[in-house]
């Protein structure tokens, strides 16, 4: 499989998420983009680190080819953390003026 | 057409409708399980591309926790319904517009290249739990540790954020 297959993919799935970012107004939803953005960056990097396994470099330097899949764990766990925050956030605002919509979260401004 | 081939179509479609029915899907818990099928989508390419450690992380770590406490501030906020009140189109638009043309930029470009770098399916070893733990434990000791002290940090805010006062 070409590399240029998998950046076509995350880039899609990237796209989708910006869009969903940019178009929804419910807080959770926008959240649930950020989330699906972060994976196609995750499925990216794990595409890349397969395609340095496969060329000679990988043998020869210092680095290695698992590397990326580290990062990539370490993305989720920075995921798993943001999440738990954000979400405390999101309740937190609900409590307080009993809407998720981003609309009406201007009144930082005044 | 092989058989790699078929199954990596079949999952970048099922992926990328998922995830256009989780951005225009109306209810709330519809959005949340449709992301669910995206990361099982995102967990079969992981499989595909023999990086078995990151297939079962993920599907423990999103599909099982990161989702199901979506679900649960979805349900806790009784937010089933349409709760989208405003609607401005032309907004929807822009955003729309913009987003794809950005996907159509960056694909134009990366379609000009004309040397191809393959990826390596279904065999290689650097996805398996043994030298991945080898490689984290060795070489990245310290973030390891310091990622301990970020849940720390995330547990205590989250509590002392959705704390009653």
């Amino acid at each position: 499989m070409d590399i240029k297959a998998y950046i076509a993919l995350s880039l899609t799935l990237f796209t989708i998420g910006i869009i969903g970012v940019l178009v929804r107004r419910n807080a959770i939803i926008i959240f649930m983009c950020v989330e699906l953005m972060l994976n196609a960056v995750n499925l990216l990097l794990v595409g890349f680190s397969k395609m340095h396994a496969l060329s000679p470099i990988a043998k020869a330097s210092l680095t290695y080819a698992s590397d990326a899949q580290i990062f990539v764990f370490f993305i989720m766990v920075v995921a798993a953390a943001e999440v738990s925050v954000g979400l405390a956030i999101i309740v937190m605002m609900y409590r307080n003026v009993h809407t998720v919509d981003v609309n009406f979260l201007n009144r930082l401004k005044n | 057409m092989n058989i790699t081939t078929l199954v990596f179509i079949l999952l970048s479609v099922l992926a990328v409708g998922s995830a256009i029915m989780m951005i225009t899907s109306k209810s709330p818990v519809n959005s949340v399980l449709w992301l669910i099928v995206v990361f099982f989508t995102i967990s079969g390419h992981y499989i595909l591309l023999n990086a078995q450690f990151l297939a079962i992380v993920n599907i423990i770590v999103y599909a099982g926790a990161i989702m199901v406490l979506f679900l649960f501030v979805v349900m806790l906020m009784n937010l089933n319904k349409e709760t989208e009140p405003v609607k401005n189109y032309r907004l929807q638009l822009i955003g729309i517009v913009a987003g794809g043309a950005l996907l159509l930029l960056i694909i134009s470009a990366i379609m000009k290249i004309d040397a191809q770098q393959l990826v390596q399916m279904k065999v290689g070893d650097e996805g398996l739990i043994k030298s991945l733990g080898m490689n984290l434990f060795k070489n990245y000791v310290l973030p390891f540790e310091i990622s301990s002290v970020l849940f720390l940090s995330a547990i205590i805010g989250a509590v002392v954020i959705g704390k009653k006062d």
